[in-house]
């Protein structure tokens, strides 16, 4: 059984290993062919905030690869009636083979990994950890330049409360990349993550000027500054569509450099980016399906075939 | 030791607890758990003078022999303190404190947004020493770093 709250969890081999297989799966994933590995088996989604793309992505993996979701949402659920997560731990573990979590609070998945048996996977604890957002996103970053090795990455936008800025840049750090960190001066990355960063023999700037970073970057990972994190309307309007990403404003950029993006945008990429050659946001949401698919495997110890037919 | 021998007199059986950092010896006890309405005396001397660190705190805690278990608690408030067992006023066996890897049950996260401040949350509280000098510690779950003197203000 293998949990995996953090990035901590993975060594690098066993990253490249995830994302291989995963690449394996792209067939299934796109629904090309039909592969029933996790056919009997029941996934547990348990989302005690909202989410698009993380729940859907899981539950897509689950079921192109056979095996069936049951949902929980705290509205509605027991959770409303005051139930500890322990205890709601409990019950999901009577009903499931694997629990994937995503909770307000921080500690959360570790807490859940703690209270029970099956494996369970962070889908996102507060401002914490976002791990399997982070394998999504070096699976893109990998599809586009083929290597994970010393890469030039721009980090752009809410570093401070955005927790996939957090995770990927933890993980980029293991191999080798380059990154420059751009956000309004209250949004910067916190600092004991700057810190650790560097203690890892990280390579990191910081700035606020997002056109000067554009020619030598690789990867440009733009962020949504979040409204719902300021307690001040006027405070949200001051740094809102700060860094706002145009198609003229690439022209400066390398043919092979890509544009990525958690979701949902707001205004910092305008539609104009998406006909060109650097939009790669899109398929990023779908490479959610094939490395969730990946680390449903892993952790439910289901070898997935060199040949997946 | 003489000044502070002149402000409390020697006791017979028991623990004393000495350089603990100064004005800390409050807490001291109350993570050790010592029930202020025991029967047994307990001596308390707080800032007094000590050439080893400047000012200590000191507390002497007679008829009850503290275990290692129960003294490993106050690694993260007094790592430093010395530890003497009494036994017919003499000093029976020395101890030190040892730092485990893991707190557990010992102070609750301080992050106000972590998994265990639900009260009602059964798991145990535990906090990872991730180094000792400078001391590094933080919470398992969360993976806050603690800062220490919040901390101290939230033993269990």
């Amino acid at each position: 059984m293998s949990d995996l709250i953090t990035m901590d969890d993975l060594s690098n081999s066993e990253i490249v290993e995830i994302l291989d297989t995963a690449t394996r799966l792209l067939p299934v994933a796109k629904g090309e062919i039909y592969s029933p590995l996790l056919a009997g088996k029941v996934l547990g989604n348990l989302f005690f905030e909202n989410s698009t793309r993380t729940r859907m992505s899981f539950e897509s993996a689950m079921k192109r690869l056979g095996g069936e979701v049951i949902n929980l949402s705290s509205i509605g659920s027991s959770v409303s009636k005051g139930e500890t997560l322990y205890d709601t731990m409990q019950m999901v573990q009577g009903y499931s083979d694997i629990a994937v979590i995503r909770h307000p609070n921080q500690g959360a998945a570790q807490y859940s990994a703690d209270a029970v048996d099956i494996p369970v996977l962070n889908a996102g604890d507060g401002a914490g950890n976002h791990p399997t957002q982070t394998i999504l996103d070096l699976f893109t970053i990998r599809q586009s330049h083929g290597t994970l090795e010393d890469l030039n990455v721009v980090l752009v936008g809410d570093l401070r409360y955005g927790r996939t800025t957090h995770s990927l840049s933890h993980a980029l750090v293991r191999f080798g990349a380059k990154l420059t960190l751009i956000s309004p001066k209250g949004l910067r990355m916190p600092e004991e993550i700057v810190s650790d960063l560097t203690a890892a023999g990280g390579d990191v700037s910081e700035s606020q000027d997002m056109a000067g970073a554009i020619p030598d970057a690789d990867v440009i990972y733009m962020t949504r500054i979040q409204k719902e994190r300021f307690p001040d309307e006027d405070e949200y309007i001051k740094v809102a569509g700060i860094y706002k990403m145009t198609a003229s404003d690439l022209s400066a950029a390398k043919g092979s450099m890509i544009v990525m993006h958690p979701l949902p945008r707001v205004d910092e990429i305008d539609p104009s980016v998406d006909a060109t050659k650097h939009a790669a946001y899109f398929e990023q949401a779908f490479n959610g399906v094939p490395t969730r698919m990946a680390l449903l495997c892993r952790s439910l110890d289901v070898k997935v075939p060199k040949k997946v037919k | 030791m003489m000044t502070e021998m002149r402000r409390v007199t020697a006791i017979c059986n028991g623990t004393v607890v000495d350089h603990i950092p100064a004005g800390r010896a409050l807490q001291v006890m109350q993570m050790l758990r010592i029930n202020v309405g025991r029967s047994s005396p307990i001596s308390l001397v707080m800032n007094v003078p000590s050439g080893k660190v400047g000012r200590k705190d000191v507390l002497k805690i007679e008829d009850r022999e503290l275990t290692q278990k129960e003294l490993d608690r106050l690694a993260l408030i007094a790592p430093h303190a010395s530890i003497a067992i009494i036994r017919n006023y003499g000093v029976a066996e020395k101890r030190q404190i040892q730092l485990g890897e893991e707190l557990i049950n010992v102070a609750r996260c301080s992050f106000s947004n972590c998994i265990t401040q639900n009260s009602r949350e059964p798991l145990p509280h535990k906090l990872r020493v991730v180094s000792e000098e400078p001391l590094d510690v933080r919470c398992s779950y969360c993976g806050r770093t603690q800062n220490i003197d919040e901390l101290a203000e939230s033993i269990l």
